[in-house]
């Protein structure tokens, strides 16, 4: 990478040499390609009230891949993703029990800041949501939080990271416009561009393309399978087609279980779970 | 027989002739209000208004300047006390109470404030801090209008902060962003508009308040600044003047009402304008 990339990240070398001995549900394939789990979920039970959302899920998010989520509404895809930033913490009612490891570490325990886990689990949610400022200070607002750069280094920092959301050529010459102001699509790379500028070890995707039109989701599609090169990336979709696309990994949900997970490939051809298979073939959900 | 469209149809006719009747009626008195205040205000103004201060009884002359400073200047207590304390108070139950019970709890006091009758909130302040210190004041005046205010500032805030949605509060927490800059950087930026419009329509509705004035503020004959004496303001003023056997002092009470409401309709339609430009955001 050349010096002016931005996003060349100092902070996780060693992260790869994490050595695989979990215990949780890995990929059976995992054996065929080299396989490392930079997320490891392991019997965790998720609560709204009383009401039971996630049920004993254990299974392991490989590292620099793609892994989808898919399932019927409600079965648990968000809930999940959303344990992994402890976004959940937001509401009072709601409780996670378990373990979610990112590099051997419980975050549902880590006695680090959550400012700090979440700076390392980016997320970026359903609907576009840029902030009521400028193009420009949409990116350097979450990089503020963290680092103090110069004048030029925002700038390089800013163009790095609208470049590697495929939008810096359509907003180059007006960072200074309110992001609002930007399509639907392009608002949706703002911010994934936006998340990525702190540097993230691990996207989240919630549902990123489903407010979005075909061509705005073939450029996320697209910029997803650039993202993997840098980043863990996770993405619930109700979109098939966009988890037999996108995703190197799929995890089947179901009723708040993961009833299968596996290369996208095998589970999209050869689904081992019936329920799996009448979810994929149109047959429920 | 009729049909059911034919039916509805006229039921339709019935109900928009009726809302077209109680829109009339309101239009018209508010039209008449404002052509009578027009008509007699403008015969009555006069550039001495805003050069000199309030004439004894029997002299004749104009002047309105000390009212019109005075008003000023109580607006600005109201607005340096209601703002910060509105803006805080609406802040914590749209970002922190949420739908707790102690929000719940705070919400329904705000809205019996919203409803109380501005003599009390005069009698209030009197109770509280005329009598203690005293004396009439300013200060008083303009605490007794800031008690008036707040609860507005604290509706129009909670509301406009809760229109921003959670998805957008979840995105810069997502980011690590601790909670008091969500707040400062993004909430209020998105609700800025709506926030603004809220002070400017609690600013209007200060401006022409009488009753608690006459607890706390009193009046004053001459020019003042002071904050720890009795001062002049313009509702007042048009009170007295109104009531006032002297010819000059009702066509003053006049002139002022009509500045009045030209200032309070100045605020409405500023209030208006911010409000549309910021929804016409594409």
């Amino acid at each position: 990478m050349s010096p002016a990339d931005p996003l060349s990240d100092p902070r996780s070398p060693e992260t790869s040499a994490i050595p695989q001995t979990r215990k949780a549900v890995a990929p059976p394939e995992a054996a065929a390609e080299p396989f490392v789990a930079k997320v490891t979920v392991r019997n965790l039970d998720f609560f709204y009230g009383k009401a039971r959302a996630l049920k004993d899920i254990s299974l392991e998010i490989p590292q620099n891949r793609v892994t989808a989520f898919i399932g019927p509404s409600g079965c648990g895809k968000s809930t999940l993703l959303r344990t992994f930033n402890r976004m959940f913490e937001l509401y009072p009612d709601q409780r996670a029990e378990g373990q979610v490891i990112l590099d051997g570490e419980n975050i549902l325990q880590s006695k680090r800041s959550i400012a700090e886990i979440r700076a390392r689990i980016g997320m970026v949610f359903q609907k576009p949501t840029p902030f009521p400022m400028s193009i420009y200070d949409n990116i350097a607002f979450g990089i503020r939080l963290y680092e103090k750069l110069s004048r030029a280094e925002m700038d390089a920092r800013v163009e790095g990271c609208l470049r590697q959301a495929a939008l810096w050529d359509e907003v180059k010459d007006k960072l200074g416009q309110l992001g609002t102001s930007l399509s639907g699509g392009q608002q949706q790379r703002l911010c994934i561009a936006r998340t990525i500028a702190v540097k993230p070890e691990v996207l989240l995707l919630d549902e990123p393309c489903s407010a979005l039109d075909p061509i705005s989701t073939a450029k996320i599609e697209e910029m997803i399978y650039q993202l993997k090169s840098d980043y863990t990336v996770v993405i619930v979709t109700h979109n098939m087609q966009q988890a037999a696309r996108a995703s190197d990994y799929t995890a089947f949900m179901y009723m708040g279980e993961v009833v299968e997970f596996g290369m996208t490939r095998k589970i999209f051809t050869a689904p081992r779970e019936s329920r799996t298979e009448d979810y994929i073939t149109g047959r429920f959900g | 027989m009729i049909s059911l469209a034919a039916k509805r149809r006229a039921v339709n006719a019935v109900a928009s002739a009726l809302m077209f009747a109680a829109t009339c009626v309101g239009l018209f008195f508010l039209a008449w209000i404002l052509w009578t205040t027009l008509r007699f205000g403008i015969a009555a103004m006069h550039w001495d208004l805003f050069l000199k201060d309030t004439p004894a009884p029997g002299d004749g002359g104009y002047g309105l300047r000390n009212a019109f400073v005075g008003s000023v200047i109580l607006m600005c207590i109201a607005l340096l006390i209601g703002v910060p304390v509105g803006l805080m108070a609406g802040t914590w139950l749209a970002e922190y109470g949420g739908r707790s019970r102690r929000a719940r709890l705070v919400r329904f006091v705000n809205d019996i404030m919203l409803s109380a009758p501005s003599i009390e909130i005069g009698l209030f302040t009197y109770a509280v801090m005329v009598d203690p210190l005293g004396h009439f004041s300013a200060f008083s005046g303009g605490v007794a209008l800031a008690i008036l205010m707040v609860p507005i500032i604290v509706r129009t805030t909670d509301e406009m902060l809760r229109l921003v949605g959670a998805e957008m509060r979840e995105a810069a927490i997502a980011l690590g962003a601790p909670m008091w800059k969500v707040v400062t950087n993004i909430t209020w930026k998105a609700a800025r508009a709506g926030i603004l419009t809220g002070i400017l329509i609690s600013l209007a509705r200060i401006s022409g308040e009488t009753a608690p004035l006459l607890f706390t503020a009193l009046n004053n004959q001459y020019y003042s600044t002071s904050l720890a004496r009795p001062i002049a303001n313009l509702p007042v003023v048009i009170f007295q003047f109104a009531m006032s056997p002297y010819d000059n002092w009702q066509q003053m009470a006049w002139a002022g009402a009509f500045i009045a409401i030209t200032f309070i309709l100045l605020l409405s339609v500023t209030s208006r304008l911010i409000l549309q430009k910021s929804v016409k955001r594409p």
